[in-house]
């Protein structure tokens, strides 16, 4: 399956997709890549005259790209034409470093389990230097749709 | 149905029942989603630590099947059966 397709079928549209491209796809995980572009509008208020990127924008990059473009890959391994949807319905994470406007960062996923439609994934987050930045574990349920 | 299989049933669904529901709210009649306000999401974990703590595979079907506490007992029973 092409990459680009993948991030094609993401529900997320600007402002909130957090997807630049996708490194690698497999069964077992997703690793993908993101820019943080300076001109982003929430850097106007996070925090006053001190912009430094949410944790929780960080949470949905990490969700987007290790979660729901894994999800998005596996069912259509099952499911050949439907269109994937996605809820969130867990997330715990860990943050040690900030990202600051500009930034780009990587995000690599690895699925702990997919059952009974519900994909849960550990999440690393990281800078262009290759140092950590957030993790944690972040779990969605799949469904197709038009299959309810 | 053995006694055993209900308490140990009741400690496998307790850690994931909301804030509002006590153990002792889990009657062999209640249903997971409408009466103990359990989630699908939660409902799955609840699924994998029955695997876990019988040793037991459950499918699609189970899942669907598996409403109520009761409806949990007797797959499990059915699979136990299934095994020996």
């Amino acid at each position: 399956m092409e990459y680009q397709y993948i991030i094609s079928q993401l529900p997320y549209s600007m402002p909130f997709l957090f997807v630049d491209s996708l490194e690698h796809v497999d069964e077992d995980g997703v690793t993908g890549s993101y820019t943080f572009s300076e001109d982003l509008h929430f850097y106007e208020g996070h925090f006053k005259s001190f912009p430094v990127t949410p944790g929780v924008l960080l949470t949905e990059c990490c969700a987007q790209i290790g979660l729901v473009c894994l999800g998005i890959f596996l069912m259509r391994k099952d499911n050949s034409l439907r269109d994937t949807q996605v809820a969130l319905s867990s997330s715990s994470m860990e943050f040690l470093l900030p990202i600051y406007p500009g930034e780009t960062v990587t995000v690599k996923s690895e699925k702990i389990y997919f059952r009974f439609q519900k994909l849960k994934c550990k999440v690393y987050l990281y800078n262009e230097k290759e140092q950590l930045v957030c993790k944690g574990e972040i779990a969605g349920m799949l469904t197709c749709k038009g299959n309810e | 149905m053995p006694a055993e299989h209900y308490t140990r049933l009741q400690e496998i669904i307790k850690p994931y029942l909301p804030e509002d529901v006590t153990v002792e709210d889990i009657k062999e009649d209640s249903h997971f989603i409408n009466e103990l306000n359990i989630n699908s999401a939660n409902l799955v974990d609840i699924i994998l630590d029955v695997e876990d703590a019988y040793d037991i595979v459950l499918e699609n079907e189970d899942m669907e099947n598996m409403q109520t506490v009761s409806d949990a007992l007797a797959i499990i029973n059915n699979k136990l059966e299934g095994k020996a």
